[in-house]
């Protein structure tokens, strides 16, 4: 049996099979266990205060504070579930994220656990500039962590409670849009990626992506929303004669290499597609790799679809600009076919 | 205060190992001059009564965290020489196997989180360790020291505020040796007295000669148990000084002459081996006896730390992720 859930629906039902299995798990953040409030600014935890409440820790606005706090709690041996309200607001916690978080394991030589998940909203989302960003560019680079990018109900729940168990440091980018949030903090413009949930446990590795379509003339990369704008721009193609193969990476470290570069031996072809500026991200990172390693199997140069170098613009017109669409995705996977 | 009061091979247990960080320092400094040490020194003589004073107030099961400048603080703790000392070498005997450095001594597993040296940066995992104790049920304390220097970063609001919110065990020490780096706190604090800034988050606030070890010792036994308690947090300034640079070759020339004349005469192991004699606990040759042992000791572990292994290259790609 299984159940239709959003994105929003199966963390919390994730995180609370958790805070059953292990006494050890507790979530901490800001607006969270506030019996009439929200569950956190996307409802993910909402309601969990009612068989949780001694493990559901409210925090001032402090996310410097409350991540050293997690870390801390973390090198105790508990299990804590760290989440900010917008993933923009990492840049205030970046000294413990990034300085404590992150290396705190490796300076020990090994000996300090920090068995600890962080959770940050990301996407372009009419909020402007500063509740907006794609912070995946940012984490990347940062040894210590692992980053998980679920762009589905199913892979949200399974990847959480992978996060969970793992026993590292794992921060889990979620996307507004895709979310689900239902009731007072439900989004506009949002689209659907519930997925039918199993009544069982289950969960999903770390480190390994999925081919969400087969194709045979391009590979197409994309995470969170562009994921699934990738399916929509794969759909339109098909009708063109163009096959497209669309890879969900899910975790961007670990890096799932063998599955792209099994795609892209197939096709000979990658477009790169990103939410955030094209410098220095995603897009970057993969063709650089990808020159190094199997320039010999590419048909064509590597095509980067991403937003400019600038920051989000708040206007709806100029953020569609931003932003890529199905449009501009299909036009970029056209004009590679067009190269080779 | 008089020695009556104190077991005699306890008070000089306290005096022994201020003696250490003292020969410890002393020597890295030598070591660090002649260009053998690899690395870069913070150092604490003329501190040695804040670390030592504290931690003989704790218990096994407590944790500490440091700071950039963490050797006394891991030698009053109980990391044995050998292992400070080979971490300062970069060598595999060395207590972070050599991955940490000067800066990052320590291990949990002995009441010490690896050193913190981004100033501020230990002050909320401190607080998160204390809420661990607390979630569990364990009446444990963590311990957080910090200088000056902490107590004017953001973090430092942040971490106290949640720390007092939510009656953690745990106490902030502040070290005030009235300069964070080269800066003296006049010029950045305006309150007469750091501990004053407690009262901002509801949280007691004592300050008291950091210099005198067992008036260090007996009030962090207090507020200890204060906090083992559920009375919740203390922030406590501990009143010294720093009678060597910030760091490096710091030859520390924006301390007035005159200043450094009365903190020299106030440092705290000449102060305490003093008591000792005054009070008849020991006598200044036994007092002599005891550095001569200690300066052995602290040779013995240079010779081993420089007879270590080095760790192999690509050791430095272990210990990422579990």
């Amino acid at each position: 049996m299984s159940r239709r859930l959003g994105i929003a629906e199966a963390l919390r039902e994730g995180i609370a099979e958790e805070m059953r299995r292990d006494p050890k798990v507790f979530c901490i953040g800001e607006d969270i266990g506030i019996p009439g409030g929200w569950g956190g600014a996307f409802t993910v935890t909402y309601g969990l205060e009612k068989e949780f409440a001694s493990r559901m820790v409210n925090t001032p606005i402090a996310e410097a504070g409350l991540m050293g706090v997690a870390l801390g709690a973390a090198l105790m041996g508990m299990r804590p579930i760290a989440d900010v309200q917008y993933g923009d607001f990492l840049f205030c916690a970046m000294d413990q994220v990034a300085n404590q978080v992150a290396k705190m394991r490796y300076m020990s030589g090994g000996k300090a656990q920090v068995p600890m998940v962080m959770r940050a909203p990301v996407g372009v989302t009419g909020r402007g500039a500063q509740h907006a960003q794609m912070m995946e560019p940012f984490f990347v680079p940062l040894p210590g962590i692992k980053i998980l990018v679920p762009s589905t109900a199913y892979d949200a729940k399974g990847l959480l409670k992978s996060a969970v168990r793992d026993g590292n440091p794992v921060l889990i980018f979620e996307h507004k849009l895709l979310y689900g949030s239902k009731g007072p903090r439900s989004e506009s413009g949002t689209v659907d990626a519930s997925s039918d949930i199993p009544d069982g446990e289950y969960t999903v590795p770390i480190g390994k992506g999925i081919v969400r379509r087969e194709g045979t003339d391009v590979t197409v990369v994309g995470t969170h929303l562009m994921m699934h704008r990738s399916l929509e721009a794969a759909q339109a193609l098909s009708k063109e004669g163009i096959s497209v193969e669309v890879i969900d990476p899910r975790s961007l470290v670990p890096f799932d290499w063998e599955l792209l570069k099994t795609s892209v031996a197939k096709t000979n072809r990658l477009v790169v597609v990103e939410e955030s500026p094209k410098r220095g991200g995603l897009g970057a990172e993969i063709a650089a790799t990808l020159a190094e390693e199997m320039i010999d199997s590419l048909a064509a140069p590597i095509v980067r679809v991403a937003a400019p170098n600038t920051p989000a613009p708040f206007s709806p017109p100029m953020e569609r600009f931003y932003v890529p669409q199905v449009s501009r995705i299909a036009e970029g996977i056209r004009g590679l076919m067009a190269m080779s | 205060m008089t020695a009556q009061s104190y077991d005699a091979g306890w008070l000089v247990g306290l005096y022994r190992r201020m003696v250490l960080l003292r020969e410890f320092e002393d020597r890295v400094k030598l070591l660090f001059l002649e260009g053998s040490m690899p690395g870069t020194i913070h150092q604490y003589q003329g501190q040695e009564a804040c670390g030592v004073g504290v931690c003989a107030a704790l218990e096994p099961g407590d944790v500490i965290t440091s700071t950039h400048r963490p050797h006394g603080h891991a030698l009053a703790r109980g990391l044995t020489v050998d292992e400070v000392m080979g971490e300062l070498y970069g060598k595999v005997t060395g207590c972070c196997k050599g991955k940490g450095g000067s800066m990052h001594v320590g291990d949990l597993s002995k009441g010490m989180l690896p050193a913190i040296a981004i100033v501020g940066g230990g002050l909320p995992i401190a607080a998160g360790m204390a809420l661990a104790y607390k979630m569990g049920g364990e009446k444990r304390i963590a311990v957080s020291f910090m200088g000056d220097g902490a107590t004017n970063e953001g973090i430092f609001h942040e971490a106290l505020n949640m720390a007092a919110i939510w009656d953690l065990p745990v106490l902030y020490v502040v070290e005030n040796n009235l300069y964070a780096a080269s800066t003296s706190v006049k010029m950045t604090v305006k309150t007469p007295r750091i501990s004053d800034r407690a009262a901002a988050y509801g949280m007691r606030g004592v300050t008291i000669d950091g210099n005198d070890v067992l008036g260090v010792y007996e009030t962090t036994r207090e507020l200890a148990a204060a906090a083992r308690s559920g009375k919740g947090p203390t922030l406590l300034e501990l009143m010294t000084y720093r009678i060597t640079g910030h760091s490096r070759r710091d030859p520390a020339l924006y301390q007035p002459e005159e200043e450094r004349k009365a903190a020299l005469a106030n440092e705290p192991i000449g102060r305490f081996g003093r008591w000792l004699v005054a009070e008849n606990v020991r006598t200044q040759a036994d007092l002599d006896a005891i550095r001569a042992e200690v300066k052995a000791e602290v040779q013995g572990a240079v010779d081993r730390a420089i007879a270590a292994p080095e760790p192999r290259p690509e050791d430095a790609l272990e210990d990422l992720f579990v």
